[in-house]
């Protein structure tokens, strides 16, 4: 900080004491950026990691005394059928990923074809995506009601109305029922990245494909899927973390009642309700296992799959090669200046 | 438009499926909305007697809506969670580029470490972190004041930095350069010569941060308890208590929230599309 207006006159100066100044500048300025978002990060996530690890080993309510227990929270996880079912319902969301998944690559597909008022199918299959959650609750909790929206429309196609299931309330079907809300909300925002991912891919490919008489399957088959393989895969893997922690349609539209709970419901329960904040905590770190694993694994899959830079690498996994190639260099670039 | 020669039956077939599938599409997800929107306007009676895909007697009947704005406090709530979105954006795009700034300009002992904290941090599950993150709000006084629940949104924004991060790698070093050379300070070459250049990735992080403040409700039922501090969403839940089975109202009360980021959606659309494409692969 000595005189940090010498480098206006940087050239006049000796060359160390521009030096140490422009040193000092920098310190100030790392100091300064990083200071807000750093303390932010360490109040709102790092400490309160570190209590949800010391927590799930202690017996607690939010006010009063506490026993240590050891294991026990976790051995409770897994013995608890309400907990452990809890995460077999998440199958069901799963299931619906994948359905979403199929679905957004069928779409983005026909509209990579030319369509006519692509826009508009655009904007109306994305537009879910946009909806707040609890707004999203009340729409289904509306449309599955007994008689009201999707019964009626069941009935104008001719079915009759206690051939139909109760939506919400039948335990075989109310999870289906509300994991499709998720793929009501998600399908558009998959059709999105496949759309700009498929954009990407060098059209003269269907050109030449098209002219050797090649038909859409074909040109689908070899050269679209192929060039999106890694954005599917990510999406497949973050389709699946987003799955285990799948909230707001069981809170909204039944509560979670009638075996419709999701981790994330029992879990809220759990430490809000039953104020078992040792048990709740111990949750969150195995479903916090859980989701590390999801994404190790697609770590993996990216370095084993799509390093040996081959002509099915898409234009994500280029761009990112590029970017290590540039950061190497700028990296060779400051070791030689300083 | 079409270049594909020949098979001319299989392409007529392959429109028709096209056209047939993507309507098919727009109408599920357009029903379900629809449905709400002509609930909003019914009356009682018509709410009552009528088959819910009929039309309502009237558009010009706006009950529901008053009713919908005056139980839930909506006005209010509006006004809440627009100081709140004012706020945090700000602060979140200054925060998170300035970061990017440092991590991606300059090297220094620790720069790994805090690059992979906000990495790890992306993996804790949210809600979940909740239950110890409301005690040391708690501890610190800040439940039930606006400026708290903006504190809590402010500190979770990873997207926003990832963001900036990728932006960044693509400005040329050597602007930087000339411009320390031409004798401005690493203070002036971040507000004078990359923020004005870093518009698109600012563009992207506020329509991304925008939508999920706007559509925030977990924190805000937690840390915002008195009513005059709600936020629009949280008001949205208040339905489920009084008028639990009146559709015509939460219907009304559905549409009010949505009509905001319809309009804001209509407006920017290539913004939010761009923005959902680079804040998704975030791998």
């Amino acid at each position: 900080m000595s005189n940090p207006k010498t480098n206006t006159q940087a050239e006049k100066q000796p060359f160390k004491v521009w030096f140490t100044s422009r040193k000092v500048q920098k310190r100030l300025v790392i100091f300064t950026f990083m200071f807000v978002p750093l303390l932010l990060l360490l109040t709102f996530t790092y400490i309160p990691f570190a209590k949800m690890v010391q927590f799930s080993f202690y017996n607690m309510k939010y006010l009063g005394e506490r026993t240590f227990v050891g294991l026990k929270n976790y051995a409770e996880v897994f013995a608890r059928k309400e907990i452990f079912g809890s995460l077999l319902v998440s199958l069901y969301y799963m299931a619906g990923g994948a359905v979403q998944l199929a679905l957004a690559l069928f779409f983005a597909t026909m509209m990579v074809f030319k369509v006519r008022g692509e826009s508009f199918f655009k904007a109306t299959l994305f537009f879910p995506y946009l909806i707040c959650g609890i707004a999203i609750g009340f729409i289904f909790k509306f449309f599955y009601a007994r008689g009201f929206v999707l019964d009626t429309i069941l009935q104008a196609f001719g079915m009759e109305l206690e051939n139909i299931p109760l939506w919400l309330q039948d335990q075989s079907i109310n999870n289906i029922s509300l994991a499709a809300t998720s793929v009501w909300r998600y399908t558009g925002q998959n059709v999105i990245l496949f759309l700009g991912a498929m954009m990407s891919v060098d059209t003269d490919l269907y050109e030449a494909a098209s002219l050797d008489g090649a038909n859409r399957w074909q040109q689908f088959r070899y050269i679209i899927l192929p060039s999106i393989k890694s954005i599917i895969v990510l999406n497949l893997i973050l389709c699946i973390s987003g799955c285990l922690s799948a909230f707001e349609p069981p809170y909204v539209i039944t509560n979670g009642t009638m075996g419709t709970g999701t981790y994330f419901v029992i879990m809220n329960r759990i430490a809000h309700e039953n104020q078992r904040v040792g048990l709740a905590c111990a949750m969150a770190i195995v479903l916090l296992a859980l989701i590390i694993i999801c994404t190790v694994a697609q770590k993996l899959f990216f370095k084993y799959v799509f390093t040996d830079g081959n002509s099915d690498e898409s234009k994500a996994a280029v761009k990112r090669r590029k970017q290590e190639e540039k950061m190497r260099k700028k990296a060779m670039k400051g070791g030689a200046a300083s | 438009m079409k270049k594909v020669k020949g098979t001319g039956i299989t392409s007529v077939i392959f429109s028709i499926v096209k056209y047939v599938s993507l309507i098919a599409a727009s109408l599920v997800a357009l029903i379900p909305v629809v449905v709400c929107v002509l609930t909003a306007f019914k009356t009682n009676e018509e709410y009552a007697s009528t088959n819910v895909l009929e039309m309502p007697e009237s558009f010009a009947y706006l009950e529901n809506f008053k009713i919908a704005l005056q139980k839930a406090n909506m006005l209010k709530c509006f006004g809440n969670t627009a100081i709140v979105l004012v706020v945090v954006l700000i602060v979140s795009v200054l925060t998170g580029s300035m970061l990017a700034y440092v991590l991606n300009r300059f090297t220094f002992p620790g720069r790994g470490m805090v690059e992979n904290l906000f990495l790890f941090a992306s993996l804790l599950p949210g809600i979940a972190m909740q239950v110890t993150i409301f005690q040391i709000m708690y501890s610190l006084g800040l439940i039930n004041h606006l400026y708290g629940y903006m504190i809590v949104l402010m500190g979770t924004d990873i997207i926003s930095i990832y963001i900036f991060l990728q932006f960044f790698e693509n400005l040329p070093v050597s602007l930087d350069e000339s411009a320390i050379m031409d004798g401005c300070t690493y203070f002036g070459v971040f507000f004078k010569i990359l923020f004005p250049l870093l518009k698109p990735a600012i563009m992207t992080s506020l329509v991304l941060k925008g939508v999920s403040v706007y559509n925030e409700y977990y924190a805000s039922n937690l840390y915002l308890q008195q009513p005059e501090l709600k936020t629009i969403s949280t008001a949205l839940y208040t339905f489920t208590g009084p008028y639990g089975n009146q559709y015509n109202y939460i219907c009304a009360g559905v549409i009010i929230t949505i009509l905001p980021i319809l309009i804001f959606f209509l407006v920017f659309q290539k913004q939010v599309y761009s923005g959902m494409a680079s804040g998704a692969v975030k791998g």
